[in-house]
């Protein structure tokens, strides 16, 4: 607990995409503002701040029971917070005015099993102002003839892509993905990423939830960390996997941030209180380094991963999947 | 990928979406045998065994048996066609996940409950025609044209208090126990109601109980179109069947707002 106290209380690094196409953070067109919500005696989140840039692909990354799927559902308007606000393109989550621009595709069992794809796809087409046509809908999700075919004879990944279908067929500007791969088999998942990645290059926002951090690395410009109802940390892929993969380094040192960011190998800089704590995915040639250029170095500790084994167990999926 | 401006696409119209819905509800029903031959063929078949094998007895002095039948059975039918449609398929499609699903979009709720009403009062329709068909031809049923159509007419208007009540079941049933309950509710209320075999031939502690029952009042309504009600005036059951129907509506509407706060699965 203390070492993930560290995380969430540091400040996180801007997190501005490193070696890919960088943009300027866009215009936040979603957000939370210190939202709590319980179910019953639960509590499911514990006063949380998100922000949803317009452009953007977030992943909402955690373990079963972090609070994913009811941040997507207060985004969606589905339930409502205890406390705090929930805001989509300036209005409440559960206007239709709202909900005319964002699509979802939720963790759900099953949908009418006698309806065809195509029957499915026009009638959650019709609800949108200004839907792609259908042709595209399908095109994009990777159905091509399999229109015909009735929801109920279709594979577990098929079933995810009509899902998926479904969530994007009204061309919405955000786009709430709920653990879309969650059960299917490695080839399966790698098959919806691609369906996923060509409706993002559409340019619009994403929302993505997953416990895989295979997933939000391959899809996501931005990760936040939940457990437990709370964001513990935040930033690109390549900051959260060093956090998740990588060695901390702390010690008490008087060589400066910008000196120390300048070694080879190294993610992440920062100091609080005096004691400096630097990610790198390999720790002993860093301390080398460190002792060579200052030899009064004191307290030095290197640590595991910042994040708890469970949540670690749960972040490969291939484990899983072998 | 550049943006799909010349293909053409159809803008959100609200006629539209009632119109999908309703499409869409009604082929969901036609292709899932578990509802469409229960629904269909229940009651036509009761209708053959015990109202025209018994064939020529006469019921309340002067309408014959397969024509006293005509209402109990078009009764029973248009409460099977409403509960299961609406109770189980609420319940299933809750569990499913479907209905959440659609609550995310900008769906207008009202188009998913029309379309269910819609569906339940084809499929009684259809179950009343089926009836009419049977007694004409082969129960040797002879009724003025008016009375024919004021009996389909009151059959199919009473899906409405039973499209509520299958409402707030499911609501209040899980998406498993949901056909099990209905069953148990809507058979024991059919028979208990002389849906099956006339009220009068029932044990008289049960015709006592009878006018309890929400589908008592229902048959009495229909049965008065063919001149063979024995039970209170017509008033008295068009008030209890609303007064029953704002009670469903009244559970369902409860049951929605507990459900709303479950929801995080």
């Amino acid at each position: 607990m203390a070492e993930t106290a560290t995380v969430s209380n540091s400040e996180p690094a801007e997190a501005t995409p490193r070696g890919q196409a960088a943009e300027a953070p866009g215009r936040v067109i979603a957000e939370l503002q210190d939202v709590w919500k319980s179910y019953g005696e639960i509590v499911a989140l514990y006063g949380l701040d998100l922000q949803i840039h317009a452009g953007e692909v977030l992943g909402l990354l955690g373990p079963n029971g972090a609070g994913k799927t009811t941040t997507v559902n207060l985004l969606l308007g589905l339930a409502r917070p205890l406390q705090g606000t929930v805001q989509v393109f300036g209005r409440k989550p559960n206007e239709p005015q709202s909900r005319m621009h964002v699509g979802a595709m939720l963790q759900i069992s099953a949908v009418p099993q006698t309806l065809r794809i195509v029957e499915l796809i026009e009638l959650f087409s019709s609800y949108y102002p200004d839907p792609l046509p259908i042709e595209e809908t399908v095109r994009i999700a990777g159905l091509e003839g399999l229109e015909k075919r009735p929801f109920g004879e279709l594979s577990g990944g098929q079933r995810q892509r009509v899902l998926f279908a479904l969530s994007i067929c009204g061309d919405p500007e955000l786009l709430y993905l709920d653990e879309p791969t969650t059960g299917l088999d490695v080839e399966a998942r790698r098959g919806l990423w691609a369906q996923i990645r060509k409706f993002v290059d559409r340019g619009r926002s994403v929302v993505l939830t997953t416990h895989y951090l295979e997933e939000a690395d391959a899809l996501a410009d931005r990760i936040v960390l939940l457990n437990e109802g709370r964001s513990i940390a935040e930033g690109t892929p390549a900051e959260i996997k060093a956090r998740v993969q990588g060695r901390r380094i702390r010690c008490r040192t008087r060589l400066h941030s910008y000196e120390i960011e300048g070694i080879p190998g190294i993610t992440q800089v920062q100091e609080i209180d005096g004691v400096t704590e630097i990610l790198t995915p390999r720790a002993e040639p860093i301390v080398r380094e460190l002792l060579m250029r200052d030899a009064d170095l004191s307290d030095l500790e290197v640590l595991g991963a910042a994040l708890d084994d469970a949540f670690l167990a749960l972040t490969n999926p291939d484990k899983e999947a072998a | 990928m550049t943006a799909p401006a010349a293909t053409v696409t159809q803008p959100r119209s609200l006629p539209r979406i009632f119109a999908l819905e309703a499409k869409y509800e009604f082929l969901k029903l036609l292709r899932m045998p578990a509802y469409a031959i229960p629904t269909v063929t229940f009651p036509l078949l009761f209708y053959v065994f015990f109202g025209l094998a018994f064939g020529s007895g006469r019921m309340a002095g002067l309408v014959s048996m397969p024509t006293y039948l005509l209402g109990t059975y078009g009764a029973f039918g248009v409460i099977g066609a409403s509960l299961f449609g609406f109770g189980v398929g609420v319940a299933i499609e809750r569990g499913q996940g479907w209905m959440l699903l659609k609550r995310a979009t900008p769906m207008p709720p009202l188009a998913y409950f029309t379309a269910k009403i819609f569906m339940a009062l084809t499929f009684s329709l259809i179950v009343v025609l089926g009836l009419f068909t049977l007694g004409a031809l082969f129960g040797g049923v002879v009724m003025p044209t008016l009375t024919w159509i004021s009996l389909a007419a009151v059959l199919v208007a009473g899906a409405l208090p039973f499209c509520a009540f299958g409402l707030a079941l499911g609501y209040l049933c899980g998406p498993n126990s949901a056909p099990a309950i209905v069953n148990l509710l809507y058979l024991p209320m059919a028979f208990l109601s002389g849906l099956w075999i006339p009220i009068q031939v029932l044990p008289r502690i049960l015709q006592k109980l009878a006018p309890m029952l929400p589908p008592y009042h229902f048959s009495q309504l229909a049965l008065a179109q063919v001149g063979a009600a024995s039970g209170p005036a017509a008033w008295v059951s068009i008030l209890y069947l609303v007064v029953f129907t704002a009670a469903s509506l009244g559970l369902a509407y409860i049951a929605f707002r507990r459900d709303e706060g479950k929801t995080y699965g």
